[in-house]
């Protein structure tokens, strides 16, 4: 029998980005929230300390900073007529856990979606004719719209200290910058990371075939920068030690940087780890959650916490497991096409391709996530699909490997993996080499979805989270067209040799791809095709609100993390400012 | 012939535990035929071993020899110590299945599906290990680290292939989690006790730590960088 706590306004299920911005913005508005966590605490001085911080093999070899999956995992199966089966160890995507979730490890890329993105559904009808969509393609336009958003985007930018070059301000194209993307209201807060020589080369061989290189954003401060909360964050020093890991320059944001810092002192926040949510506890009467049962893994006793206001912000899957598990929205039918929770699953269809310089030098190791150069000529609706056979596309980026030399090493293709060749391969070449990548968009289809698996358990006895997956006819033609435009940029290049990696036909989870899971609890305009509303509320129970990237109805071609935090602070706006005021649904169906 | 076997394994582990007692000399070379030189140079056996077996270290020894060997470039797999740092990485919390999902029932699945064995990597190792010696003397009639250096090359590369066909899991699979492991060894931290000295550092020219480059990044924009390496124990 679970032990019944005092009523608390808001729980946050998870303390990653999105629980640390609700948390934060709620204790503003004068809330008493609990943080719940399943993971371990982390904090700067502790944990992301010199000189532990830098071990290649704890944190990219043995994914110190991820997900526990003997409490934990998803099942898999690549079509509905297979036996899916647990994934014993994550591989293809890397879930963190923890206070800071996956917000910690990432490479901090920092993107928005384009205009056209959010109205994806209705721009293509437009521009290539009302049936030019396949039926088994579930794309939809988004609840809000670019210009919506625009203010939350800033303000998360501003809270990560985001180094990039502006590409359009307020309507103006910015030289130097993305010309394709959304206006945004103000500058980048810091000038962008600086670049390596791979990334140059990149640049000016895209230019000079009429594309429009840019400096990567992202959410790694170039220079000491004191954020829009007022907290201090550091220079990124280039140490290469920096995906998979954690900062010890305070440079690259987490939410344990830039706000455990202010919720830490809030005496209306308090925060519990190792309290694994086990159930939403709904009222479906009432249309409302009661509040959330969770075990203190560090007792193995279970608790009741009552709240007036839940806010689901764990990774994508653990949010789609919660709704199945309480029977909140209709699940999924892949038979019937009815039901939301676990439609429109998606992820990103990333492929790369190396290239090799015998008369150039650079330095591998120096660098982070930033100082690749990118461009986005090829992205969503940047170019005509018109004949193509496709939709959707990517931005497309070339640096150097920034990593130590577990992973930051590469030779051509045909060499050895092993003998004194390989060994002579990579010293040769180590100097010399550069990575290329194409983040594709994946747009939602009809046999991508999640459900209950109704064979295994987590560590609670709760049935698995159950992903079906595999890449599309459409995504592959999207990533093939994607990979010609990047080969065309590496032969202007004139590499002394060079590799496309195509993605194999079918998705496999090992190895690692992209972190990037979304949908599955779909935002959208009214009750029987989406899961929550424009506001991140659900449909079901008026006192819960779904954050992260499980709302996205589609992915586009842009890592996530950027879209995240603007949603987060559109939902806290929507909740303070009209949701507190009168408690209830926000948008009526 | 299957008794021949056993008996010469429980003879041969009892001789080379004994040898190992005795002197530095490794077991490979304690089992290792006068015939059959060994084809990297003798390694002194200082670390104690925390799980494998005499066995299993023979084994250990000759594979990432041959997967690193000694060249112009390196001293052998075991001489950086990569054997020692197997024997580590088993007998850490992840060589016992730490983070792991291992809950039943298990099936064999589609590759794309990933690993789905009951085994946790230690005991996968030592899986694999009988099943490489077992393919080895049926093939060459001794086992994987008797071979002589062009059969251990032979071997290792049916197994990358998946040719080498074993019994109860693809010896791809078994090769992969050795070779990973081997390169592990060689390019990570010192700490780990593989990359003795930091030679593989040293031979790529990576300075390891303390890695602050941003008043370096635009003076090496195209230059190389070259600093002597440092160690997570420099800072220790």
């Amino acid at each position: 029998m679970a032990t019944r706590l005092k009523e608390v306004d808001a729980v946050m299920v998870g303390m990653g980005w999105t629980g640390a911005i609700m948390a934060r913005e709620l204790t503003k508005a004068g809330l008493n929230v609990v943080g719940l966590e399943r993971g371990q605490d982390r904090t700067p001085g502790e944990d992301f300390t010199l000189p532990s911080v830098r071990d290649e093999m704890k944190y990219t070899q043995r994914l110190e900073l991820m997900m526990d999956n003997s409490t934990d995992t998803i099942t898999f199966r690549n079509a509905p007529a297979e036996m899916a089966l647990p994934i014993r160890r994550i591989g293809a995507f890397l879930p963190g856990e923890g206070v800071g979730g996956s917000g910690i490890h990432w490479g901090a890329l920092h993107w928005r979606n384009l205009p056209t993105d959010f109205r994806i559904r209705s721009h293509i009808q437009q521009r290539y004719g009302a049936n030019a969509i396949p039926e088994d393609m579930t794309i939809t336009d988004w609840p809000v719209s670019y210009d919506e958003l625009e203010m939350h985007y800033d303000r998360f930018d501003k809270l990560c200290g985001v180094s990039g070059q502006a590409g359009n301000i307020n309507g103006k194209i910015m030289p130097g910058g993305n010309p394709f993307e959304g206006p945004r209201s103000s500058e980048y807060p810091n000038k962008p990371i600086k670049s390596a020589l791979p990334s140059t080369m990149f640049g000016d061989a895209a230019k000079a075939l009429g594309l429009h290189p840019f400096p990567a954003p992202v959410a790694i401060t170039s220079q000491a920068y004191t954020n829009v909360e007022g907290v201090a964050l550091g220079a990124c020093e280039y140490c290469g030690y920096c995906n998979r890991m954690a900062c010890e320059a305070n440079a690259k944001a987490s939410a344990n940087t830039t706000l455990m810092p202010l919720l830490r002192p809030e005496t209306k926040f308090e925060l519990r780890t190792r309290a694994f949510v086990s159930k939403l506890n709904y009222d479906k009467q009432a249309k409302k959650v009661t509040g959330v049962t969770y075990t203190d893994l560090k007792t193995g006793e279970e608790y009741e916490q009552p709240a007036s206001m839940v806010v689901l912000s764990s990774f994508v899957f653990g949010n789609v497991q919660q709704l199945l598990l309480a029977g909140i929205g209709e699940p999924f039918d892949r038979s019937t096409g009815k039901g939301t929770v676990g439609k429109n699953y998606a992820y990103q269809f990333e492929a790369s391709a190396a290239a090799f310089f015998e008369n150039r030098e650079w330095n591998p190791f120096i660098g982070n996530a930033g100082t690749s150069v990118c461009i986005d000529d090829f992205n969503g609706e940047n170019f005509d699909h018109g004949g193509l056979g496709f939709f959707g596309g990517g931005y497309i980026s070339g640096g150097p490997a920034g990593a130590p030399p577990i992973t930051g090493r590469g030779t051509p293709h045909g060499t050895p993996e092993w003998g004194s060749e390989w060994k002579r391969a990579t010293v040769k070449w180590y100097h010399h080499f550069m990575r290329f990548n194409t983040q594709g968009s994946v747009y939602a289809n009809r046999d991508n979805f999640m459900d209950l698996d109704p064979t295994y358990k987590d560590a609670l006895g709760r049935p698995l989270l159950r992903l079906t997956y595999n890449g599309t006819e459409n995504d592959h033609r999207m990533s093939r067209f994607l990979l010609t435009k990047l080969e065309a940029c590496i032969k202007a290049m004139n590499p002394t040799h060079y590799d496309m990696h195509p993605r194999p036909r079918n998705f496999t989870i090992v190895p690692y791809q992209s972190t990037h899971n979304t949908g599955g609890t779909m935002m959208g305009t009214d009750p029987k095709s989406s899961v929550v509303n424009r506001y991140l509320q659900s449909w079901d129970a008026s006192n819960l609100f779904v954050m992260g990237a499980s709302v996205f109805p589609q992915q586009h071609g842009y890592n996530p993390t950027g879209t995240v935090g603007a949603l987060t602070y559109w939902s806290a706006k929507a909740i303070i400012t009209q949701y507190l005021k009168n408690p209830g649904p926000l948008v009526h169906a | 012939m299957a008794d021949d076997a056993i008996l010469r394994r429980q003879f041969l582990v009892g001789a080379s535990a004994v040898a190992a007692a005795l002197s530095p000399a490794t077991p490979s070379q304690a089992q290792a035929a006068p015939a059959v030189p060994p084809a990297s140079p003798a390694v002194p056996a200082d670390e104690p071993l925390l799980t494998l077996t005499p066995t299993e270290h023979a084994f250990i020894i000759a594979a990432v020899d041959t997967l690193i060997p000694a060249d112009e470039m390196s001293p052998s797999g075991s001489a950086c110590g990569v054997d020692v740092f197997i024997d580590r990485q088993l007998a850490s919390a992840w060589g016992g299945g730490a983070k792991m999902y291992r809950s039943g029932p298990f099936h064999k699945g589609k590759p794309e599906q990933g690993y789905q064995l009951a085994l946790t990597p230690r005991e996968f190792f030592a899986a694999g290990i009988i099943a490489t010696n077992e393919w080895t003397r049926i093939t060459y009639g001794k086992d994987f680290d008797r071979l002589a250096e062009i059969d251990r090359i032979a071997t290792l590369k049916a197994m990358e292939s998946g040719k080498a066909e074993f019994h109860n899991f693809s010896s791809r699979s078994f090769f992969n989690q050795l070779h990973s492991l081997a390169l592990q060894g060689f390019f990570s931290d010192p700490i780990y006790g593989g990359n003795r000295n930091m030679v593989s550092w040293k031979m790529l020219g990576f300075p390891g730590l303390p890695a602050t480059y941003a008043n370096k990044v635009d003076e090496y924009h195209d230059k190389k960088l070259v600093m002597p390496p440092q160690s997570i124990a420099d800072f220790s």
